[in-house]
């Protein structure tokens, strides 16, 4: 397990490219840093200029090497690589409101954007016009979209919202594509149709996930709880109430386990058994440094009782690698199906990437089914 | 100055209600809603079975209702119950309550302290303290987004 600080303010989102070598992150401002690996030191080789407000989601397309960008200025922009320099393409969204999130489909030729406008818009490029055109999802959304996840037939869009709910949509847009075979979610999928709502959990909706076949999906919500939802002829919800802070982002590594993070700083696991439709606490991920322990003086033990009313030594130091917020988890390899490296980035401006063998070996008890 | 400045009424007009896009919780039917059952809390009070008080207590609470009568009924009740328990047995009697138990345990803390009175503040802390150890952050968490609450 790696920890990389790069900067000093929060990484507001980030992306890797296709063979993980190189990152493209916004450092809590206008701009996309893209930083390029040399040996065990990260040197920036792009910086992306082009947008007026933050930038609140990147996503790199692996396959076609595009990125996109979105942000507070209620735009998007596609950056292709020409030579050596990233050229950016309007797209407009038509929001009246910040963009929060971004997200393209697997075979890459739409991207759905999340906005404060209580909307998606879904994104295609339109080959006459030569031109990226959006057509929006706006029924039965109430509130902001916080977080965007498709399923891999590339039709499906799951989003978490900040009306409490996680809700999966269908984007599919018939001047692409072909019409999409049934899924567990439903046969009928005609463009903005809701084929889930979740009930059950309050709070907002900061992450959400499909599962590598697409059956699960998983939301984490700010009152502390994380839920799995699978589809079927009714979709079975289980969550469960953790005894943290808020997690923020959340990733399925196998088809039964599941990683989020969040306010507290470190990634934890949790297990989704499908027979018992439940979930349950794997374990916390983080591996803490040994600190030698210190034996107290009894003058030691008076301060504190006179400073803190209590004789606990503990010292009010984090003791995880991320010393913030977690507020983005990405997987590097293997897929969500047998992840075998993922990475975090946070509000501490540092990126860390957790080795799941060795945190498997690391961590007694700790079972990824 | 003309006549039509002098009033001032229009700064008190609620703009918000006027909001077509205004956000409303769905309506859960909550109307049946009553609250602990007052006769049974009591009479289990005075028997000395406090363990049995709390888990009476604690079931079907006014959630969805939206008589505050009810809910001020319910929160003195608890109140009741939380007071008579002694200070070394409330981490028996927060052990006895399941996750459920303990965030509603906690909304019911926190309802408390919202109106103090003569000895409650005290003793809801006590309570607090041991609910802590028990559902962690993520329960006051819980309390703080709950949208619908005791």
């Amino acid at each position: 397990m790696s920890y990389h600080s790069f900067l000093l303010e929060p990484i507001s989102c980030h992306a890797w490219n296709k063979d993980r070598t190189q990152i493209a992150l916004c450092p809590n401002n206008h701009e996309v840093h893209i930083y390029k690996k040399d040996g065990n030191n990260w040197s920036k080789i792009h910086v992306l200029k082009e947008h007026n407000g933050q930038v609140t989601g990147i996503d790199w397309a692996p396959e076609s090497n595009r990125i996109v960008t979105c942000g507070t200025d209620r735009n998007a922009y596609v950056w292709t690589l020409k030579g050596d320099v990233w050229k950016p393409t309007l797209v407009i969204l038509r929001i009246n409101r910040a963009a929060r999130c971004v997200k393209w489909s697997p075979k890459e030729n739409k991207f759905a954007v999340g906005s404060g406008s209580r909307l998606i818009s879904v994104c295609y490029f339109e080959q006459d016009n030569d031109w990226w055109v959006c057509k929006h999802i706006k029924k039965p959304i109430r509130s902001t979209i916080l977080c965007l996840d498709w399923h891999p037939n590339n039709i499906l869009l799951a989003a978490g919202s900040c009306d409490f709910k996680c809700r999966i949509f269908s984007a599919y847009i018939k001047e692409v594509e072909e019409k999409p075979a049934p899924t567990a979610w439903g046969s009928k999928m005609p463009f903005g149709e809701v084929m889930f709502e979740s009930t059950g959990t309050s709070g907002w909706v900061h992450g959400v996930c499909f599962s590598d076949s697409g059956n699960r999906v998983a939301w984490a919500s700010h009152d502390s709880t994380v839920a799995v939802a699978e589809g079927g002829k009714t979709a079975v919800c289980a969550s469960l109430t953790s005894e943290t802070l808020p997690l923020l982002c959340v990733t399925f590594i196998t088809e039964n386990s599941l990683v989020a993070a969040g306010h507290d700083c470190y990634p934890v696991l949790f297990v989704y058994d499908s027979n018992k439709a439940a979930m349950s606490f794997g374990g916390k991920l983080d591996v803490p440094k040994q600190s030698a322990q210190k034996g107290m003086t009894a003058r030691e033990r008076f301060q504190n009782l006179d400073k803190k009313a209590t004789t606990d030594s503990k010292e009010a130091v984090l003791e995880s690698v991320h010393k913030n917020s977690i507020s983005q988890i990405s997987i590097l390899n293997g897929g969500k199906a047998q992840c075998a490296k993922f990475c975090t980035t946070g509000m501490d401006g540092g990126m860390a990437i957790w080795d799941v063998k060795t945190l498997e070996s690391a961590m007694k008890d700790l079972k990824i089914v | 100055m003309s006549k039509n400045t002098v009033s001032d009424r229009f700064r008190k007009v609620d703009v918000d209600e006027y909001d077509e896009n205004k956000f409303v919780d769905e309506e859960e039917g909550g109307e049946n809603q009553l609250g602990p059952d007052e006769a049974e809390v009591d009479s289990l009070i005075r028997q000395g079975n406090l363990m049995g008080a709390l888990q009476a207590v604690l079931k079907s609470p006014p959630i969805n209702t939206k008589n505050q009568n009810v809910k001020d009924r319910a929160e003195g009740l608890v109140l009741k119950v939380l007071s008579s328990f002694k200070s070394t047995d409330i981490e028996k009697g927060v052990q006895s309550l399941d996750k459920n138990g303990v965030d509603l345990l906690m909304k019911y803390i926190y309802k408390g302290f919202e109106r103090p009175s003569e000895n409650s503040s005290a003793v809801l802390l006590q309570w607090h303290e041991k609910a802590l150890s028990a559902g962690g952050v993520g329960c006051i968490v819980r309390v703080l987004t709950a949208r619908k609450t005791v």
